[in-house]
């Protein structure tokens, strides 16, 4: 098992280490002076000398390489051209909000996908198997920044059952903190949830085909056993997978949600970041959200490893 | 529950009704639907079953056996599948009347299962202590604890040794001999009064097939436990059945003693069966003869005798009408019109040229 | 639901003009069975028919704005309503499908070929494979919104850089499919027939490989399709996708976003059509997936056949 987990880790690395390359490099990418582009228009060429220094853009390229990737590794992001404050303090404020809607969302579109997709499962072919695969395709098609708005418009603008906009810290209390955050959680979790269902679903059916599940239920076991043991287990190896993957497309979904919301999160910290050109910012946080992602994936790994013996040995 | 199931004026396979049999299986009919077809996989098919008796279910693939067998503890996928009449008469009990909680009761309790294919009926991710605990825990009542020493005894039984540290272990981690080991405990784990195995040595070695073959026909006979064993080899049923039903596009044709059925069949699919099997007990044999022709499409049955397009001793008769079972002598019978005609060539092998 | 491309027919190659025919009649045969689709391809249709004729289809200007008419709730005159500089939103919308669909077909066609250009070169040369891969990993561990967002930063908005930069990402997802379903079918019997008989790799790759690897590109390219027309309705209404005043429905949503509490019809209305659209792309390429998955029709099969072994 630890040999497995070690061996994912070092595989992870390289992956890591390119992320912040295609990250440092998209800089270059840019058409023309990207210090002439982070400036603008109105930026006179004094000032343009100025960002190039400050972004190191006058040193050879394998140097700032190596620059950029040695302050990754320490965890420091440099500084932000708009505000001329070290990233990591902006970033502290704002990790509160992100994770605490990440989190909801995660637990909740897991909950949500996996027990729709196992509803599914059990009443395969009936008319609430159809309802529940009709809800995950909706979910599926549907873009979140416009349900967003709908969500708005009904539930806040018409019922009034929550804040329009205005997010509220934990600090404000529990209560308060998940009543200002139940729309963007509801709506990114749903569409999350949809792709879960789905994959739930059909991982289960494939195992209900399986001999052992019939060995299962010729030992008398009941049907609920069947289901949640036996059934359960092997198919969350591609229910796990799917989870894993529904955190990439919720960092998509924060952008969008937090700006909708004006929630003070990370999403929102890059849109104003994109808006203004300030490069370091958006590096910092294609670093964040990447690395974050490849954390996930391990995770997933590891947890194959744990469900399936046949991957342990 | 006497003499009257006459259904459509058939004569019954089954004798007498009555508790002196542990198993009653009658008129049963297992249908597969799919749109637009019917697939009749068991087609009013009888038999009878005493308790410590072993009996084999024998026919080609796509016959009717397997879905036979598991529509006994009413394991029969549904959809596409459905037991559409008949009774099983289990313990004076009929199975397809029972609520699930009785079903679960007499499944792994009452009615042990073993399956065809010994790589694929053990569960992957659990273990196989686990798996061998459940029935204990669930039919017999036993402690985590008390299950965990039985299941150890169950596995040196079946001859697996290391009993505690292979509890431990997964299904992969086993040959498929040994699995089919571990299937064959689980299904004793509560000294049922029926094991049912389903070509529960096809999937594995010759050398391996007997040593499991001998491992359960002593289990059973320790046990007093009664057994069906299903296959296509009528090696297996000449060697360890009491009695012989031999079934063919969902029906039973000729049902006899083991001896009856080997040295005197009188269905001309038996004895087909017969000749396309190597046999070490004549001296002297040809050659083998696939039976012609091929199994008929379940959805489309002819009326008449299924066999007759591959049948040597077609008569008019057997176009119309679907032969009931005919008595041959004592528990012997065989359903064909033309049963007295039929004989094992090979008796009078010689004259052929 | 038998629509396209059976692996075994582009095997043994047959007269094209007899699988055309063979797959248009059992495309139409699909779609009498299962009306959802049907609806879903009508869907699609509608989209080409607006792509080709909506601008001729207008009842107003829909880039003038009409002060007097801001933000006028759905009627007679307006189907839709109007936005908040009075101009008309289901002539917005109509129009709103060229981009739409522009994006989502210029998306899934560039990245469908380079994807299948260099997961084929990734799946038989093992030295450039482990790099592509190493590459594609990385890219993959961006999210698309995330990394374009970054691209379109530097390269400023406009319509052909969030193209450019949706592709990137569409790329290399069909990168790691295409060399995966490469290196199965290297090892499959009848490639390894034409190698014994003398063919070289090359025409291996183009002739067996290639068209083996096209149902399963063209399944993930409903995928791309449908993921990038909405990301770039997700891009416009960050205001970094195309330009505001041109009608895309990620605009017009942006656009009514600042006006839900009074005209919540502005966003309603383009996000039903960009809703219905990807649905019935999905729908589409679920189609063709049940179709392609031989795992799937084989079981399909054998259910209907009955048998017990």
């Amino acid at each position: 098992m630890w040999r497995y987990i070690v061996q994912r880790l070092i595989i992870t690395i390289p992956v890591v280490v390119l992320v912040g390359v295609i990250t440092f490099s998209l800089l270059q990418l840019a058409p023309g002076n990207p210090a002439a582009i982070i400036g603008g228009d109105e930026a006179s060429p004094e000032q343009i000398a100025e960002i190039e220094h400050a972004l190191g853009l006058d040193k050879p390229y394998f140097q700032q390489l190596g620059d950029f990737l040695g302050r990754m590794l320490r965890g420091d992001f440099g500084t932000s051209i708009f505000s001329q404050r070290p990233i990591n303090q902006l970033i502290q404020p704002r990790l509160q909000p992100t994770l605490s809607l990440g989190v909801q969302v995660v637990i909740l579109s897991t909950v949500l996908g996996v027990g729709m997709g196992m509803l599914s499962a059990w009443k395969a072919g009936t008319r609430i198997d159809r309802a529940v695969m009709v809800f995950a395709v909706l979910g599926f098609a549907t873009p979140g920044f416009w349900l967003a708005i709908l969500s708005i418009w009904v539930f806040a603008v018409n019922l009034g059952w929550f804040p329009v906009i205005g997010y509220s810290p934990l600090g404000d209390g529990l209560f308060q903190h998940l009543r200002s955050m139940f729309l963007p959680v509801v709506v990114n979790s749903y569409l999350g949830s949809a792709l879960v269902m789905r994959i739930s679903r059909s991982a289960m059916l494939e195992v209900l085909r399986e001999d052992y599940i019939r060995t299962a239920r010729a030992k008398g076991l009941r049907e609920r056993v069947v289901f949640f043991i036996h059934v359960l287990r092997p198919s969350s190896i591609p229910i796990v997978t799917v989870v894993g993957a529904t955190v990439g497309a919720l960092a998509t979904g924060f952008v969008l949600t937090e700006t909708i919301f004006a929630i003070p999160g990370l999403g929102q910290m890059l849109v104003q970041a994109i808006t203004r050109r300030d490069f370091p910012i958006i590096q910092a946080m294609l670093m964040v959200v990447a690395v974050t992602l490849i954390f996930v994936n391990l995770v997933v790994d590891i947890i194959y490893a744990y469900i399936d013996p046949r991957i342990r040995y | 529950m006497t003499n009257e199931h006459r259904a459509n004026g058939r004569i019954e396979l089954t004798q007498q009704a009555g508790s002196e049999h542990l198993l009653q299986v009658r008129n049963l009919r297992t249908h597969f639907f799919s749109p637009g077809a019917v697939v009749r996989a068991v087609d009013d098919v009888s038999f009878n079953l005493d308790e410590g008796e072993t009996v084999g279910l024998v026919g080609e693939s796509g016959c009717g056996k397997s879905v036979t067998a598991l529509s006994l503890l009413r394991l029969i996928p549904n959809p596409p599948g459905r037991i559409v009449g008949g009774e099983i008469i289990f313990e004076d009990r009929d199975i397809l009347k029972m609520e699930p909680s009785e079903l679960q009761e007499i499944r792994g309790g009452r009615i042990g299962m073993i399956f065809q294919e010994p790589m694929t009926s053990l569960n992957p991710v659990l273990t196989i202590g686990r798996q061998l605990t459940e029935p204990l825990k669930l039919h017999l009542g036993m402690t985590s604890g008390q299950a965990r020493s039985r299941a150890a005894e169950l596995l040196e039984l079946v001859g697996i040794p290391n009993a505690d540290i292979r509890l431990r272990g997964f299904a992969h981690q086993f040959s498929g001999g040994q699995r089919q080991r571990i299937m064959i405990a689980i299904a004793l784990s509560c000294n049922p009064k029926l094991l049912i195995a389903d070509e529960a040595t096809t999937a594995l070695d010759v050398t391996i097939q007997a040593q499991i073959l001998e491992l359960m026909k002593n289990l059973t006979d320790q046990l007093g436990t009664a057994l069906i064993i299903i296959t296509h080899n009528l090696g297996i049923v000449a060697r360890y059945a009491d009695r012989v039903n031999v079934m063919y596009a969902g029906k039973i044709k000729e049902t006899g003693t083991a001896d009856e059925i080997y040295e005197e069949p009188r269905h001309p699919y038996t004895v087909g069966l017969l000749n396309s099997v190597p046999r070490l007990d004549l001296p002297t044999q040809g050659r083998l003869d696939p039976i012609p022709g091929e199994i008929p499409n379940l959805a489309r049955l002819p009326e008449g005798c299924s066999f007759r397009d591959r049948c040597e001793y077609t008569v008019d008769r057997c176009e119309s009408e679907n032969p009931p079972a005919q008595l041959v002598q004592g528990d012997h019978y065989a359903a064909c019109w033309e049963w007295e005609r039929v004989k094992l060539p090979l008796e009078a092998g010689m004259e052929q040229p | 639901m038998a629509i396209t491309f059976n692996p075994e027919d582009v095997a043994f190659a047959r007269p094209l003009r007899e699988r055309l025919r063979e797959t248009w009649s059992s495309t139409i045969g699909a779609l009498k069975r299962d009306p959802v689709l049907a609806g879903a391809v009508f869907v699609m249709l509608v989209g080409l028919f607006l792509v080709a004729f909506s601008p001729f289809l207008t009842r107003t200007d829909y880039t003038r704005p009409e002060p007097f008419l801001r933000l006028l709730a759905p009627s007679g005159d307006h189907w839709f309503g109007t936005d908040d500089t009075g101009r008309d939103i289901f002539d917005r919308v109509l129009v709103g499908t060229q981009i739409s669909f522009l994006v989502g077909f210029s998306v899934t066609a560039l990245s469908a070929i380079a994807g299948t250009a260099v997961g084929l070169v990734a799946g038989y040369n093992r030295i450039l494979d482990n790099i592509i891969m190493r590459f594609v990993d990385a890219l993959l561990a961006f999210p698309t919104i995330l990394l374009a967002l970054a691209l379109i930063a530097l390269w400023g908005p406009g319509l052909f850089n969030v193209i450019i930069a949706l592709t990137i990402t569409g790329t290399a997802s069909k990168v790691r499919l295409v060399r995966s379903q490469v290196l199965s079918l290297r090892e499959s019997t009848y490639v390894e027939a034409s190698r014994v008989a003398g063919a070289s790799s090359i025409r291996i790759l183009v002739s067996h490989v290639m068209p083996n690897t096209l149902g399963i590109v063209i399944v993930l390219s409903t995928f791309t399709f449908a993921s990038s027309i909405l990301a770039e309705a997700g891009l416009s209404f960050l205001g970094v996708g195309v330009p505001t005043h041109i009608p895309s429905w990620g605009n017009i949503i942006a656009n009514g976003q600042r006006h839900v509490q009074v005209a919540f019809w502005v966003s309603f209305f383009p996000g039903v059509f960009l809703t219905v659209t990807v649905l019935a792309v999905v729908l589409i390429g679920d189609a063709l997936r049940d179709h392609l998955d031989p795992k799937l029709r084989g079981r399909l099969e054998s259910t209907q056949r009955g048998d017990d072994e």
